[in-house]
């Protein structure tokens, strides 16, 4: 498929932020893994919440605040579709994938982790699907064992078996992995680890930052336990953040923050708690970056998952092509590109990121540079840091041409 | 604007680092490093009668952060920690050249200061606590 068949001209026209220059040079985005650019109907949804119904949800009974939870509930419903849940009660809004982690590890984790026990991750989670787990382990006197990658950033999914094969006290309570990783793009064949790890009555957590933006999800098939991503990474606001969990889970789960709106009845000695998914609704949420998020989600299923997928795999390869010709570079991760996702972590020569990163920004175009939050896999690799560029749907050939010229600056500025 | 920042006299520091390594019997070692970036820098001092008779410094990290620290040793180099407790930001700014770096790189090229101020008032901290107390409180410093 070709790139232009997404009709990226058309795309990039709902982006403001694409029409921009600096300093006469068009503006090239490239971090697209750290968070995306916001179409004009995301924009548009938002000015409008604030501008005619801007009012509190699930309490007063005038007609403004009816028509925001509506809007509310409605981006609720809409999430559920798009991954497929069985109900919206099994969607709750956070701030980011990372307070979704951190409401498992919390309301979940105490409750099931105990002493001895042990947490499943891999060397190349983000942070955040890293350090709240520790904190968790820390407390409970658990333990984490974290699964080896190759050089690829592949898992050896026989040592996962294995591992889970001669755990002969059942004392492996929860595996914890990210789809799509942030640094290396690798997407782990998460259906066949979640098949395994159900064989022996594990649970299974996926962070989707990365993959829920790329990929069809569909947890119905996927069978997972939980799944944590963010709208700002999907076209939608920063602020938001999705956690699904199975119902009967999550029912089970204590409260994570607690105030108002996540009860029914509040006494002196005792409080109800509120029904799923208010029970991890505290306080006033984010309404119109929730509000704002339908809009998001509008427009991906508009174009279509699969369309996006294409697009990205096509640039991928295009991009891998043009950087293999330098022979200055060094590219991390799977080359098979069914394996990837549209993100290249690369080094160049002896240059450090930051500098490439500093390098490129002249040309306009802005790429990631650093540890990704993923310095585990940093040391795995053996690196300080990478440089890296991802895309999503409005990027181009044309872009990434415009890129490959300014590594051709930088190797003759480091004279490599 | 790259071509003002990555200079030859940048890149040589950076590829030909001074004072690079390490110094048995140092009088003190510090070490700091900048959350966002990764860049590290070890700093190792010999101090005798008042004055740094030996300054080395071990790091990684980028172009701009490498060359200020190896450019900031050859600075203090012999000179009295009077002086080198005094040396502000623009002056090393100054020194290496880059006066116009961002909010995010300039954290880089003063790096390399701050872990020696760091230094100094470990120093200092047993020998004259007073003059520790001030340093660190001197919010310009660091």
């Amino acid at each position: 498929m070709q790139s232009s068949e997404l009709e990226t001209n058309k795309i990039r026209n709902d982006f403001p932020i694409l029409t921009r220059k600096i300093n006469g040079k068009p503006f090239v985005y490239l971090d697209n893994a750290s968070t995306t650019q916001k179409p004009l109907s995301v924009i548009n949804k938002i000015v409008n919440y604030y501008s005619f119904y801007n009012s509190n949800i699930h309490r007063a009974v005038y007609d403004i605040a009816e028509e925001a939870t509506h809007a509310y509930e409605l981006t609720r419903q809409k999430v559920c579709k798009f991954i497929n849940a069985n109900s919206p009660q099994e969607i709750i809004f956070t701030r980011n994938a990372t307070e979704a982690i951190n409401l498992v590890s919390y309301s979940w984790g105490r409750k099931n982790i105990q002493k001895g026990d042990l947490i499943i991750l891999s060397e190349q989670e983000h942070h955040s699907n890293i350090v709240p787990w520790q904190i968790l382990a820390k407390e409970k006197h658990a333990k984490i064992k974290y699964l080896k990658i190759d050089e690829t950033g592949n898992l050896n999914l026989n040592e996962l078996e294995a591992y889970l094969n001669s755990n002969n006290n059942n004392n492996i309570k929860l595996i914890s992995l990210c789809h799509m990783s942030n640094a290396l793009g690798n997407i782990i064949p998460i259906d066949k680890i979640i098949n395994t790890a159900h064989a022996y009555g594990i649970p299974v957590f996926v962070d989707g930052a990365q993959s829920v933006p790329h990929l069809t999800t569909d947890v119905n098939s996927l069978d997972c336990e939980f799944l944590a991503f963010s709208a700002h990474k999907m076209l939608g606001p920063t602020g938001v953040g999705i956690l699904y969990g199975k119902k009967n889970i999550l029912e089970e789960m204590d409260p994570f923050i607690c105030g108002g709106d996540m009860i029914k009845e509040v006494h002196k000695e005792k409080t109800l708690f509120n029904d799923l998914p208010y029970k991890f609704e505290a306080g006033t949420p984010n309404i119109a970056d929730v509000i704002g998020f339908s809009s998001a989600l509008d427009y991906l299923n508009e174009i279509g998952m699969d369309n996006i997928r294409n697009h990205e795999i096509e640039l991928t390869k295009y991009a891998l092509e043009k950087m293999s010709e330098l022979k200055q570079i060094k590219v991390y991760g799977d080359v098979n590109l069914q394996n990837r996702g549209g993100i290249i972590s690369f080094n160049l020569g002896d240059i450090h990121p930051h500098d490439l990163a500093t390098i490129l920004n002249e040309d306009c175009i802005a790429i990631r540079s650093g540890h990704h939050c993923a310095q585990v896999l940093m040391e795995k690799l053996e690196v300080s840091a990478t440089s890296r560029v991802s895309f999503y749907i409005y990027n181009t050939k044309e872009e990434i041409n415009i890129f490959i010229n300014a590594l051709g600056k930088a190797i003759k500025l480091f004279q490599l | 604007m790259s071509d003002d920042i990555y200079r030859e006299i940048i890149l040589d520091h950076y590829r030909n680092p001074r004072n690079k390594g390490k110094i048995d019997n140092a009088d003190v070692v510090i070490h700091d490093s900048n959350p966002l970036c990764g860049d590290q820098i070890d700093i190792y001092l010999k101090v005798v009668e008042g004055q740094i008779k030996d300054i080395k410094f071990d790091g990684k990290g980028c172009a701009i952060s490498q060359a200020s620290a190896s450019m900031l040793t050859e600075m203090v180099m012999d000179k009295p920690l009077t002086t080198a407790k005094d040396i502000s930001k623009d002056e090393v700014l100054e020194n290496i050249g880059l006066t116009n770096l961002g909010p995010a790189r300039i954290k880089c090229a003063l790096l390399s200061l701050k872990v020696l101020k760091m230094g100094m008032v470990k120093y200092y901290s047993d020998k004259e606590p007073t003059t520790a107390e001030k340093m660190e409180k001197d919010s310009n410093l660091f």
